[in-house]
């Protein structure tokens, strides 16, 4: 097939024009969107408004789809039922696996109580849950991670706060709209949190490496105490995480640390907890409560 | 003659009789089905890697291939705009990639002016390689050994989906020179 002739304007001066301005309009919206990248890459927390408000008029219609996911599952569920030894099994692994994930959390409690109680005089109130919400989506074709949650700043949600399900640790808070709000899943590339390993006091850092797994390197180098199958649960320094939150088991061990798979999968997850920030004042005096610490100080 | 054939005074585009094509379908149907195609992030799919392909850079890609004058040159600004509010990239890197690659059609158009299939999925497969490269660029994460490993699953299936997503495309061009508007 030819390209059409109707871009050769000839002599006619108007078409001629036509196409001109044509190629004038095009050269400066790659100018401008040079300049905008640069902006957002410089500034990252120029254009949160614009996103959020568009976020907002969309997360209806993806409500609704999350909704069906659930649904959908459920009839794949009821028709999986009729295969009941393979049904049985599949539950009794998922109730093991979220058994496993609850005694390493109660064995990182355990520890917790018995470092408090040596520090006398410091009280611990239950963290009340801010908000419970819904997974929607995830930026799925970009190399950042990033999910779409049904709640926003009328559900009291604020940046910064954690997001949890019932296997663990999912993300924190990025960007908040009225009605939606992203979360910076684990695995962005972006992400660091701090992790402890649930059974003593080997820390590290959880950085997610955009691949689904997460890679955690110890903050006191030397001999890798480190073994497979090893759970971490967040350490609670940097104030933003409270302690004890389930997030990776290690699965591959490497010089300075591990590669970790995520205990929470967001793809397995459907509704979340958002929970307040765990010690407000000592995450803004160290700087971790905005999520890109640093480059978005002079965002909102 | 409708009694001996009913279909008579029809082509595959409806009546030929008191019936003309909208132009609002016949001019909107592009940009609605590309800004449809970049509101895939709100699709219930929580991927843990990137997977899917970028669905709007392709219906864009797939649409201008098909109807070379169809979509305006200028056309990269306002729809890279709208996959830039969803897409998770740094608002921008769409504008700009959006806008260079309907630029480079147009200069391979010049250079290439009789196009068959062959030379549109390796046009398309070229332009999204480029895409997925540059936007993995862009995209403010940490460039590591890791990230490309993961990029190339992505471009894979982009490149393979591409041919369906044209058909698709083609079919969807059918609906746009519809004959769906009564003439009085």
């Amino acid at each position: 097939m030819a390209s059409p002739a109707n871009r050769r304007s000839g002599s006619n001066k108007k078409a001629q024009l036509g196409v001109f301005t044509g190629y004038v309009l095009a050269g400066a919206g790659v100018l401008l969107g040079a300049a905008l990248l640069a902006i957002s890459l410089l500034r990252p927390g120029t254009f949160t408004d614009l996103r959020t408000v568009a976020g907002d008029a969309v997360s209806p219609v993806g409500e609704a789809g999350a909704e069906a996911r659930t649904g959908s599952r459920n009839v794949f569920e009821a028709v999986a039922a009729y295969y009941r030894a393979g049904s049985r099994n599949a539950a009794l692994q998922e109730e093991m696996r979220v058994a496993r994930v609850r005694l390493a959390e109660a064995e990182a409690l355990r520890q917790e109580n018995v470092r408090l109680k040596a520090v006398l005089g410091l009280t611990e109130e239950d963290a009340k849950p801010v908000a419970v919400a819904r997974l929607i989506g995830s930026t799925s074709s970009s190399a950042r991670r990033i999910g779409y949650l049904s709640a926003g700043r009328a559900d009291g949600v604020r940046r910064g706060m954690p997001v949890s399900s019932p296997m663990g640790l999912v993300g924190r808070i990025l960007e908040v709209g009225e009605r939606s709000s992203r979360v910076l899943l684990l695995t962005d590339s972006e992400s660091m949190v701090p992790v402890r390993r649930a059974t003593d006091n080997v820390i590290a850092f959880a950085e997610g490496r955009s691949d689904g797994s997460l890679r955690l390197r110890l903050v006191n180098l030397g001999i890798n105490p480190i073994k497979e199958g090893d759970v971490f649960v967040t350490s609670g320094s940097g104030g933003l995480f409270r302690p004890g939150i389930a997030v990776a088991v290690a699965t591959e061990i490497t010089r300075d640390g591990a590669i970790a798979r995520l205990l929470s999968n967001p793809a397995a997850t459907d509704v979340v907890v958002v929970e307040p920030i765990w010690q407000p004042d000592a995450a803004a005096v160290l700087g971790t409560a905005p999520p890109e610490a640093g480059e978005a100080s002079g965002g909102d | 003659m409708e009694q001996l054939n009913p279909r008579a005074r029809r082509d595959p585009f409806g009546s030929r009789i008191n019936r003309t094509q909208s132009s609002l379908l016949a001019y909107g149907l592009p940009w609605v089905t590309i800004m449809l195609g970049s509101l895939t992030p709100w699709l219930p799919i929580i991927a843990p890697a990137p997977l899917l392909p970028p669905l709007g850079f392709m219906l864009l890609l797939a649409w201008r291939l098909l109807r070379p004058g169809l979509l305006p040159l200028w056309a990269g600004l306002p729809l890279g705009l709208f996959d830039d509010l969803y897409s998770g990239q740094p608002l921008g890197s769409g504008v700009l990639l959006f806008s260079l690659s309907l630029f480079a059609i147009e200069v391979i158009e010049a250079r290439f002016p009789w196009r068959n299939f062959w030379l549109d999925w390796l046009t398309a497969s070229a332009m999204l390689t480029v895409y997925i490269a540059l936007a993995a660029l862009f995209s403010g994460a940490a460039l590591t050994l890791v990230q490309f490993t993961v990029i190339i699953p992505q471009l894979l299936l982009s490149i393979v989906l591409f041919p369906i997503i044209a058909r698709a495309v083609a079919m969807l061009d059918r609906l746009r020179l519809m004959r769906v508007r009564r003439i009085d």
